[in-house]
């Protein structure tokens, strides 16, 4: 297969995709606009000052940098020409000075810029976390997590990049291009008319190769994009691989990826090498003719030597901010790409949000009712139609039907993870919608098919229920789910560090933690998405009492696999197709005979060690 | 103190392996020296023929010579500029192709190496080796190496200049070189720990970053919403903190630098400017010095990010060497055999397993597996039963003893064979970005249509594909659609089907589906297992009995081997476990017989 369809295979494997994010990430071109600016705004507010201070030092700096050649050329020129001992002694000692203010300034200039780069960017991440902490799940039921770290991440870094180094070299270049076009008509108009002539044809230079070097800088991004991917890919899937003896084939795709990358970045190489030589030879041109013309002033006696030597060390330096500005250009164009990427995190609408001045949800005894519950994730797709369901304070309901039936729809929105598009879901009787999402997500409890734990120790994992617990209080939650013997026995008890997402412990010993979790949380209600990944018969034991014990007493509303938990359920809801198709105790309904006898008759499925 | 003077040793090598990796491109790398010499050399003529001007052109009132001067500075730039664009085109090339050549052999090398490495290295740590730690060494190249060469050349030719222009300026000139030295060397040294710390802190942060996103439904659930927050701006800023340290040295000690070499040429100037007035010195050799003196601010400007590359390429240098230097545990022996994809015998004599650090994880395991037998194993987590499908196909070899495939040492075939008779459907299955049709014709090259669909047919993967956006051409995987664990594993067993393999190795152990995949998945596993003689983690009663052998495992041993029947009249593990659990499967399946009876 040829890189440019595989490339373009990859491409187009995106487009299709419900991502939010992706639509932007693959696009590069990007033009500046206000309200991007304008979200700028909080960001650069507070830091003006520093800003401000920060240019002024940065027009001091240049000015003493500039002044250089110029007292270089007056030294030659007034005393040492003159034979003027004493007088270049104190021209020495001014330039000295100068030089002395030159590095001040240039130090303040830097670390006040960074200072207040670092310190805009530390609230512009702080916001962006925060932010994501406060979409609904919604968001990330159709978003990657790497997308939304790339943004984090990458742009941030790339927007780092010009705070701290950019914005700078920019603002230098420019500062130092007008002190120079200003020193060098001070100097000597007419040479300075000469050496600005060869400016148009700098610029279109300029110009040209900007347009060129964008171009290709943008193809050698697509390129790594796409051998990263697909090493991502490879290094994910390598058992795979490696049993289906596929290596061979792997490699010599991914070395042709990799050789494209090569190719378009040399050709990249090419075209961005081309900038310095042909500046090189423009202030070649310019220099050249400065000697001719100033070289007769000089021999006509209307130029002094020393002019002439420092305009020609102004001229080389003439030259610089505009290569420099050239070349920071597509830096600046990255940075609006990253800043758009920022804002359109920050400027993505939380979906579910608290009534303005709705009161906390009191302490509640537990029942739960869905009162014509109508909603789909996507509107035009219902997934629950007009359900009715009540759940009597104490109860455990459990809800079976296949997938798609709506099940985990439910969890989520007696959570309010998600708002009903019609009807209510009410808990004692208040809308869910009435309270704050804290006060009403603080008193469910919620235990999920693949308990997901935090780096930390476990101690600290089973305190995420309830953050003031004592360690006696952890330690008496975990006893309670049955845990406490597993984790005793762990190579550091509750002090025992959880590697990322738990890796070090079996799913079963994860299982009792999350238990134990949501157990000392002690919520009126809780919410079981039953796991029914295998783990052995001994721990299964286990999970099994300490499911007992979490549910006894409370409010439960079980995603249930297990045909022992539906067995016991107070109430068992057969849901199919967004609605209810029957419900009443395993007892009623086999005797029913209807979709649960049925279900029923196919096989529940048990998992065991 | 030796063991500094060790950790600098390693450092060279170090140093000196990145440099090793130019070895493969002579003719870009010398290209690039000579036009690093060659541009500074044109570049340094400029100020002489300014001094030229100055003394003859103009003093001597001489036009003719003004035009050559002026004709000689625009060729000499112009050939400047033409070994520029080489030194600035081939030093990119270069680390460019450094760079290639080490994507290419980690990617190779990682292929190479065995479950045991794969097991214990993440994702993400081995990509940020491919794309930072590669970056890193690239940027060595080009950044730190390359223009530590332009430094060099051009303080040396400078210096050479410098003494034939007037020994005394070029000596007070050169007391810079020390100074500025000892300023680089303080800094780096102060300054690496620094960008380590940043760049430790960096990774912890978004540790915390990736795992309140990847686990939102957990923090929502708590309401710990602000919990995160905090947790997040306390790293921030740490992250703060130090990238602030970093910076204000950075600060400080790039203006130092330069502040020292403009001291110096204020002192040039002075002397120079004695000289003059004295006559001792021509005014034209005075501009030249100080001319001269003024083109050392542009490397001495870079010094601080050369450090910084230096410092950064050493650090990445030692992780990708890292990587390259794990040996590839398991590769063909030198005479291997090639096996033939027919019989299917099974054997394991005494076979024993440890991994590097830890005690046994298999003991005198014994097991005769004949062609189209199901030995199905069972036993706790951890017991072993895992490791045991894992040595059949090599992912791991056995610390002792041996297991034979039709008589045949695995160790003693190649591997590539061996994968190719032995199939694997594992519990967690992955699938690549690409069509299902693809992935379900992964393992298998060139695989004719009406295979692909015979075994996707078999594998019950038909009934979902026809109602996928684009059938067998729909993307899926990571970027594409996302299929269910259910039908994940169902492409797992047709793409395992289209490869035929005459020895399965399957864990039997579902993730959550729905009564009707089940159902399907269990047609599709028995169609897989036909013929074939497989190795089965069974959870499944109707695995588990229909199997020709069951082997309980406790602790890395087999406790307990027979059928179904012999076993559960032994009354050991087997039945107890039955009891506890199997029974109840299969009382369940009586009981439904009877509802759907009563029902009916």
């Amino acid at each position: 297969m040829s890189v440019a369809s595989l490339a373009e295979r990859r491409r187009s494997g995106n487009v299709a995709r419900r991502n939010l994010l992706a639509g932007l990430d693959e696009d590069e071109t990007y033009s500046f606009d206000r309200a991007l600016i304008r979200g700028f705004g909080p960001y650069i507010r507070p830091f003006r000052r520093p800003a401000l201070a920060s240019a002024a030092l940065m027009v001091l700096y240049t000015a003493a940098n500039l002044a250089n050649p110029y007292l270089i050329g007056l030294a030659i020129d007034r005393f040492i020409a003159r034979g003027d001992g004493t007088g270049l002694g104190l021209i020495c000692g001014a330039l000295l000075a100068v030089n002395v203010v030159t590095w001040q300034a240039q130090y303040w200039q830097v670390w006040t810029m960074s200072w207040a780069g670092q310190q805009m960017l530390y609230r512009l991440s702080g916001d962006m976390f925060a932010h994501l902490q406060r979409l609904s799940l919604g968001f990330y039921d159709r978003t990657e997590i790497g997308r939304v770290m790339s943004r984090l991440q990458s742009d941030v870094a790339v927007l780092e990049t010009m705070l701290s180094s950019g914005l700078l070299s920019i603002l230098g270049s420019l500062i130092a291009l007008v002190g120079i076009v200003a020193i060098m008509l001070a100097l000597n108009v007419w040479l300075a008319l000469v050496s600005f002539a060869v400016l148009p044809v700098m610029f279109v230079i300029a110009a040209f190769w900007q347009r060129h070097a964008q171009l290709s800088f943008r193809r050698t991004r697509a390129a790594i994009s796409i051998v990263n991917s697909t090493l991502q890919e490879n290094i994910s899937g390598m058992r795979v691989i490696q049993s289906l003896a596929r290596e061979g084939r792997n490699r010599a795709e991914f070395e042709e990826l990799n050789g494209h990358n090569r190719d378009t970045n040399l050709d990249a190489s090419r075209i961005s090498a081309l900038i310095l030589p042909l500046v090189e030879v423009v202030a070649a041109v310019a220099i050249a003719l400065v000697v001719i013309v100033g070289g007769i002033q000089v021999s006509q006696g209307t130029l002094q030597v020393g002019v002439l030597v420092a305009f020609t060390l102004y001229i080389n330096r003439f030259f610089d901010p505009i290569r420099d500005l050239s070349q920071q250009y597509t830096q600046l164009q990255r940075a609006g790409v990253a800043a758009e990427r920022i804002f359109q995190i920050l400027g993505l609408r939380v979906e579910v949000t608290d009534r303005p001045g709705a009161p906390e949800l009191p302490p509640i005894r537990g029942t739960v009712e869905f009162r014509h519950v109508d909603f789909g994730y996507d509107p035009g797709v219902p997934v629950l139609r007009d359900l009715d369901l009540r759940i009597e304070a104490g109860q455990a309901c459990a809800i079976v039907g296949p997938t798609g039936a709506g099940k985990s729809t439910i969890a989520g929105l007696l959570q309010r993870f998600y708002d009903v598009q019609g009807g209510a879901v009410l808990i004692d009787g208040v809308d869910v919608r009435e309270v704050t999402q804290r006060s009403l997500r603080g008193q469910i409890g919620v235990v999920l098919q693949e308990p997901f734990l935090f780096t930390g120790s476990v101690r600290d994992n089973i305190r995420y229920g309830r953050l003031a617990a004592s360690d006696a209080e952890v330690e008496d939650a975990a006893r309670a789910v049955g845990a406490h013997e597993l984790i005793a026995r762990l190579p550091e008890g509750y002090e025992t560090a959880i590697r990322e997402r738990g890796g070090n412990l079996s799913v079963g010993q994860r299982q009792l933690i999350s238990f134990a979790r949501a157990l000392l949380a002690d919520p009126r209600v809780l919410i079981l998405d039953e796991a029914t990944a295998s783990i052995d018969t001994l721990t299964e034991l286990l999970v099994q009492q300490g499911l007992r014990r979490l549910l006894s007493g409370r409010t439960a509303l079980v995603i249930a696999h297990r045909l022992s938990t539906i067995k016991t359920a107070d109430l068992i809801v057969v849901l199919q197709r967004g609605q209810i198709a029957e419900q009443g105790t395993h007892a009623e309904l086999l005797a029913h005979g209807g979709a649960y006898a049925e279900l029923y008759a196919m096989g529940f499925r048990h998992a065991a060690g | 103190m030796s063991t500094r003077a060790a950790e600098l040793r390693a450092n060279w090598r170090i140093y000196g392996r990145m440099l090793a990796l130019l070895r493969t491109h002579p003719r870009q790398t010398w290209g690039a020296l000579a036009c690093v010499a060659l541009s500074t050399a044109f570049g340094l003529t400029t100020p002489w023929l300014l001094a030229w001007v100055v003394d003859t052109g103009v003093r001597g009132g001489n036009r003719r010579g003004l035009v050559l001067a002026a004709l000689a500075i625009l060729i000499t730039s112009m050939l400047r500029g033409m070994f520029a664009y080489g030194q600035g085109y081939l030093s990119q090339a270069v680390s460019q192709l450094v760079a290639y050549d080490l994507r290419a052999s980690v990617y190779a090398h990682l292929q190479g190496l065995s479950f045991a490495y794969h097991d214990q290295s993440e994702t993400g740590q081995l990509m940020s080796r491919m794309t930072v730690d590669i970056e890193g060494i690239r940027n060595f190249i080009v950044l730190g190496l390359l223009r530590a060469v332009l430094t060099v050349v051009t303080f040396g030719a400078i210096t050479v200049i410098l003494f034939l222009l007037d020994p005394w300026l070029a000596l007070i000139t050169l007391t810079c070189v020390p100074l500025l030295a000892v300023l680089s060397i303080g800094v780096a040294r102060r300054l690496r720990p620094l960008w380590r710390d940043v760049q430790e802190e960096t990774g912890a942060l978004g540790t915390v970053m990736q795992e309140s996103l990847a686990g939102v439904r957990v923090v929502k659930a708590f309401a710990r919403e602000d919990h995160e927050i905090e947790k997040f701006d306390r790293k921030n800023r740490e992250v703060r903190k130090l990238s602030l340290d970093a910076m204000r040295m950075s600060a400080w000690n790039q203006p130092l630098m330069v502040l020292v070499l403009n001291v110096v040429t204020v002192a040039v100037l002075w002397v120079g400017g004695l000289g003059v007035i004295g006559h001792r010195l021509s005014l034209g050799t005075l501009v030249a010095v100080t001319q001269y003196a003024g083109l050392l601010a542009a490397p001495v400007r870079t010094f601080g990010f050369m450090v910084t590359w230096f410092t950064r390429g050493l650090s990445s240098g030692v992780r990708i060497f890292e990587v390259l230097d794990t040996p590839a545990a398991i590769v063909d022996a030198p005479d291997a055999v090639e096996l033939a994809n027919t019989g299917g015998r099974v054997r394991f004599e005494a076979v024993g397993f440890a991994y590097d650090a830890g005690g046994p994880v298999l003991e005198g395991i014994e097991i005769d597996a004949l062609p189209g037998q199901v030995v199905a194993l069972l036993g706790a987590t951890g017991s072993g039963k895992s490791t045991i499908l894992n040595l059949l196909p090599r992912f791991y070899d056995a610390t002792s003893g041996r297991i034979t495939v039709d008589g045949l040492d695995v160790r003693a075939v190649t591997l590539a064979t061996l994968r190719r008779s032995v199939g694997l459907v594992l519990q967690d299955v992955f699938l690549f970005n690409a069509t299902l049709r693809e992935n379900i014709a992964y393992g298998v090259e060139g695989a004719g249509e009406e295979r692909i669909m015979a075994a996707a047919r078999a594998a019950r993967v038909h009934e979902f594909a026809e109602r996928l956006p684009d059938g067998y051409d729909t993307m899926v995987g990571e970027r594409g659609v996302t299929l269910s664990g259910g039908q994940r594993q169902r492409v797992a067993i047709a793409r395992t089907l289209l490869r035929d393999p005459r020895i399965l190795v399957l864990d039997d152990a579902t993730s959550s589906v729905d009564m009707e995949t089940e159902y399907l998945i269990q047609q599709a596993l028995e169609s897989l297992m036909r013929g074939r003689t497989t190795f089965v983690v069974a959870s499944r009663l109707r695995t588990i009995k229909g199997a020709d052998q069951i082997l309980m495992l406790d602790r890395g041993r087999i406790v307990e081997r027979g059928n179904h029947a012999t076993l559960l009249a032994r009354g050991g593990h087997y039945a107890r476990l039955y009891d506890l659990q199997l029974r109840e499967q299969e009382e369940f399946e009586q009981q439904s017989l009877t509802g759907v009876g009563r029902a009916g």
